[in-house]
């Protein structure tokens, strides 16, 4: 294990990660926010879920640095008197775990679909391609919206809130897999036909073995970068959701929920509502987006 | 007569995280006047940096970090970019491996033949455009005045190569320096395309060096021949020599390890290991470790290059002293 | 060891059935432009015969060698005969079992004996597997050994083609070209194969790096009792390697001699050709005919004799009508010329 951190470290990607400085502070500021966020339940200064601890009398309080806000309270607090740092922490983690979730099924549903149009070709191949083409016509959020809409017209009420996590994840997965299946496809395509997999073939390896132990380690690379970049882009679209009012259910509010929430309290002064959250949604995908940038480029053979 | 163009201790260097590698060491020799010269070397030798040096082509971060290119008696090596804008194609013309990159697929050969003749020689555009004709013609394209016309992808692999000479021959340049011209062709093109080579070039009096790792097209068309290995220059000789009495043990192996179509041999001649990475060059002679006549200076002083039968080699067992064992 | 059972059966060179058997093999590409072009401009269908009717044998033991330029049509014929193709027509018998039957329930036995080597060292094998797990996976494929079985016949072949068993824990492009070519060549060996293609296993390297695999090559096929077939566009390396040379053009064999014959007394134009297109390093001296014009588009090969156009003895009779293989003073010959006797091509 230690040899294996060790022979990373001098490895040329640690070596190009070291010297670029965005790079560096990207991961800082995104290993900083995945603490806050996972860590929340320990670390967070305040419980904003435990009815018993939020006062009424607490709301709308400002920042602490306001001359009338309080230290408990660093970031404020909102209209029900939720101390916004914690409800933040929290709600960046269900941010990033929606995010996370629903890159892990895209990336799992594109891959395979990419895997096998890529290596059976011919009608399979078409058919995968022509529904990827259909689906990439539509806007990622008008499908998300479209899923959710469905979900919400079949499933009775009291299980709305139970599923709304899931269908949510479903939904931001299923607008991103054509990007993964594309992207495999291609490195499919020319794997194929190079000397190893044919090799593979002659010594009568099936097709199924072929395609997962032989072709996949190879196209994964820019897998990788796509999925960084996803990342990105599923926590925008989760925000949107929850900031149009059908993302996540109210009692687990999101970054995008908070937003939204203090989007009503923007213009009668308690900006820090909105602001906060705001910030803090930019911050993650942007060192998320300058991460997979510094990675496509750290990746690429012909930089050097 | 001076020579066209002379090396004098050219070094290459390429500076890496990992450290500077040494890509060409000391690497010396001139060509002359209307002269043949084949540089012959395995990958990694260095052969082709050698080309790209000489172009002003090399890859950054590699630059010339020691010694001279003279060309005609004057420097090369120090200009900028624009100065080796001049000097290509007028002076120096270029053919390289592959035929289908050379030529720019979106304009017509006609064109960008005339480009050339009117970027280097002061004709008016009728004038290039009848040359340009000629120049077709004289590499063996039939219908030339048709296909001047044409684009590069309407000509077959060999035609394509051939249009490469001619722009490169556009310009009447003296010296050519030719980069793996017919690997990429099949067996009887090849034949057809070193021909033309030769012929034009001894027409123009125009010299080429003639860089290759097949031996066969160097005993056809070089008159002198020089034997790179691990960036350095290990043996220069006329061809016939080199050829038939080599005198370093590593073009002993090499022409050892050639197969014959005339003789039954049983086993190949194999030099054992494999030429070493630019970050591990051994000290002293840089073939020491495979060599089986490797004497203990070897792996300490690195040989100059000095007379060796009727070739210069660098090796020791030529140096005066150790003619005895030779 | 299983190898003195494929021993055994070398020591008889008139051997009754050879090993090999090809009959008329054809593979035909079909590659029209897309239906919905086609239609709107009334495009027929673009057919490219790589192979079309191809027939030899070779005996066990063995080295016939295929020399050809682009497009002959050789590289189809060696995925023919390890099954990477199906045959459009003719058939493959190895040893009287057809090639047809490799996708079915026999073909697993009929594939154990069946390897290849490929021309590039560094495509043929997985760049994120290490060594030792690419050698061995035929033996996976086809055997039931154990873990440590399969390691310790994975030193064993490494060490038959000259590497350290070391080198089984290392990823391929820690090794040169040649080393590759090892590598590829202990992998075609783990299953005890008794034929191997090979698809110009060292066209991709230095020369000197080419002599050690081509000794290699040689030595282990004496050890082992290999039959080869060896493809190359080098003559000088198959007069190295090959008891029997066919020559192809344009998906047609259009000679087939021993070795010694061909090069000595190369028979159609054809050969003649390619024999004298090659520089002369020893300047032997040896009589040379013209070199003419290119190897025409193989989408669109040339009426009756396809080499015709280029051919320095054409007749009339060339154009029209495709010349039959015969056999003449011992070898297989397909040319009118040749036949029927004319000057300057019979002496």
């Amino acid at each position: 294990m230690m040899e294996a951190l060790k022979h990373f470290w001098q490895s040329d990607l640690a070596w190009s990660w070291r010297h670029s400085t965005v790079a560096v502070i990207s991961t800082f500021i995104f290993v900083l926010m995945m603490v806050a966020a996972f860590g929340a339940p320990l670390i967070a200064p305040h419980n904003p879920f435990d009815l018993a601890t939020i006062n009424l009398l607490d709301a709308l309080k400002p920042p602490a640095w306001n001359s009338e806000g309080q230290a408990i309270f660093p970031l404020g607090t909102d209209s029900q008197g939720r101390d916004l740092l914690s409800a933040m922490m929290y709600g960046t983690r269900v941010s990033l775990m929606i995010g996370m979730a629903s890159v892990a099924l895209s990336m799992l549903v594109g891959i395979v679909l990419g895997l096998v149009a890529g290596y059976a070709g011919g009608r399979i191949d078409a058919f995968i391609m022509r529904v990827a083409d259909v689906q990439l016509s539509f806007p990622a959020i008008l499908i998300a919206l479209l899923i959710d809409g469905v979900a919400r017209a079949v499933v009775p009420r009291e299980l709305h809130e139970h599923i709304a996590i899931p269908v949510l994840v479903g939904a931001i997965a299923l607008a991103g897999w054509p990007q993964y299946a594309r992207t495999v496809r291609g490195s499919t395509l020319v794997e194929k036909n190079r000397e190893y997999v044919q090799a593979a073939r002659v010594i009568g390896i099936s097709s199924p073995v072929i395609m997962f132990r032989h072709v996949l380690p190879n196209v994964m690379g820019p897998v990788l970068v796509l999925a960084t970049v996803h990342l990105a882009t599923a926590i925008i679209t989760e925000a949107t959701l929850s900031f149009l009012g059908v993302g996540v259910p109210p009692t687990e509010p999101s970054l995008g929920t908070l937003i939204r929430i203090g989007n009503d309290f923007l213009f009668s002064g308690e900006w820090w509502i909105t602001i906060f959250p705001g910030l803090a949604l930019v911050l993650l995908v942007l060192s998320v987006n300058l991460l997979g940038d510094w990675l496509r480029d750290a990746l690429n053979p012909r930089l050097s | 007569m001076a020579p066209i163009l002379e090396l004098d201790n050219l070094s290459v260097e390429f500076p890496t995280r990992h450290g500077t590698l040494k890509a060409l060491d000391n690497v010396s020799f001139s060509i002359s006047p209307g002269e043949v010269v084949g540089v012959v070397g395995e990958s990694g030798a260095g052969k082709s940096l050698t080309g790209a040096a000489i172009i002003g082509l090399l890859e950054p971060p590699g630059r010339v970090s020691g010694g001279q290119i003279l060309l005609e008696g004057r420097r090369i090596d120090q200009l900028n970019n624009d100065q080796m804008r001049l000097i290509r194609g007028r002076q120096i013309g270029a053919v390289f491996q592959d035929p289908l990159t050379s030529l720019n697929p979106l304009y017509t050969v006609g064109q960008q033949i005339t480009e050339t003749i009117l970027a280097h020689l002061s004709l008016t555009p009728n004038q290039a455009l009848i040359r340009a004709i000629e120049l077709l013609e004289a590499t063996g394209i039939p219908a030339a005045r048709e296909r001047i016309n044409h684009y590069p992808h309407q000509f077959s692999g060999g035609m394509r190569q051939r249009v490469v000479i001619a722009l490169a021959l556009a310009a009447e340049p003296k010296l050519i320096v030719a980069d793996e011209p017919t690997t990429a062709l099949d067996v009887s093109i090849q034949a057809q395309i070193i021909e033309l080579l030769k012929r034009l070039c001894r027409e123009q009096g125009t010299a080429v060096m003639l860089i290759t790792h097949d031996m066969g097209v160097i005993a056809e068309t070089a008159d002198r021949v020089v034997v790179m290995y691990a960036g350095r220059v290990i043996e220069v000789g006329a061809v016939q020599d080199v050829i038939h009495h080599p005198q370093h043990p590593y073009t002993v192996g090499l022409m050892g390890s050639i197969p014959s179509m005339v003789a039954h041999q049983k086993r190949l001649t194999q030099i054992d290991g494999t030429m070493p990475r630019l970050n591990a060059i051994p000290s002293g002679c840089a073939f020491n470790p495979r060599c089986e006549r490797a004497m203990s200076i070897c792996r300490t002083e690195r040989p100059e290059l000095m007379a060796a039968g009727a070739s210069q080699a660098a090796c020791w067992l030529h140096h005066e002293s150790h003619k005895a064992y030779v | 060891m299983t190898q003195s059972m494929n021993q055994g059966t070398t020591e008889s060179e008139t051997q009754a059935t050879p090993l090999i058997t090809v009959t008329d093999a054809a593979r035909w590409f079909d590659v029209s432009a897309p239906w919905l072009e086609r239609v709107i401009s009334r495009k027929p269908r673009t057919i490219l015969k790589a192979v079309d009717g191809v027939s030899f044998t070779i005996n066990r033991g063995e080295t016939l060698a295929l020399v050809g330029e682009s497009g002959c049509g050789k590289s189809t014929i060696a995925r023919l005969l390890v099954g990477l193709y199906d045959l459009t027509r003719g058939e493959i018998l190895i040893e009287g079992q057809s090639i047809r039957t490799l996708q079915g329930a026999k073909g697993k036995a009929l594939r154990k004996r069946l390897q290849m080597i490929f021309q590039d060292p560094f495509a043929s094998l997985n760049p994120r597997w290490r060594v030792g797990r690419i050698i061995a996976e035929p033996l996976d494929a086809h055997t039931q050994m154990t873990r440590v079985e399969q390691l310790v016949r994975v030193d064993e072949l490494l060490r038959q083609v000259g590497l350290d068993p070391a080198d089984k824990s290392r990823y391929p492009h820690q090794f040169s070209g040649g080393q590759r070519q090892r590598i590829s060549i202990a992998r075609a060996l783990a299953v005890n194969p008794d034929f191997l293609v090979c698809d110009e296993p060292t066209s991709a390297l230095d020369v000197s790096v080419q002599a050690q695999v081509l000794n290699i090559m040689k030595d282990l096929q004496r050890e082992l009792g290999l039959t080869y077939l060896f493809i190359s566009h080098n003559l000088a390396v198959v007069h190295h390697v090959a008891d029997r040379v066919g020559v192809m053009y344009l998906g047609r064999i259009v000679e087939i001699a021993d070795r010694d014959t061909l090069f000595a007394d190369p028979k159609h134009p054809y050969t003649r050709m390619l024999l004298s297109a090659i520089p002369d390093i020893e300047g032997s001296g040896r009589a040379r005919t013209p070199v003419a014009g290119e190897v025409p588009n193989p989408l669109n090969p040339p009426s009756g004799c396809t080499f015709h156009p280029r051919c320095p003895f054409v007749r009339e009779q060339c154009r029209h009508e495709a010349p039959e293989r015969i056999i003449f003073k011992g070898v297989e010959v397909a040319c009118h010329g040749v036949a029927q006797g004319w000057p300057m091509l019979v002496n």
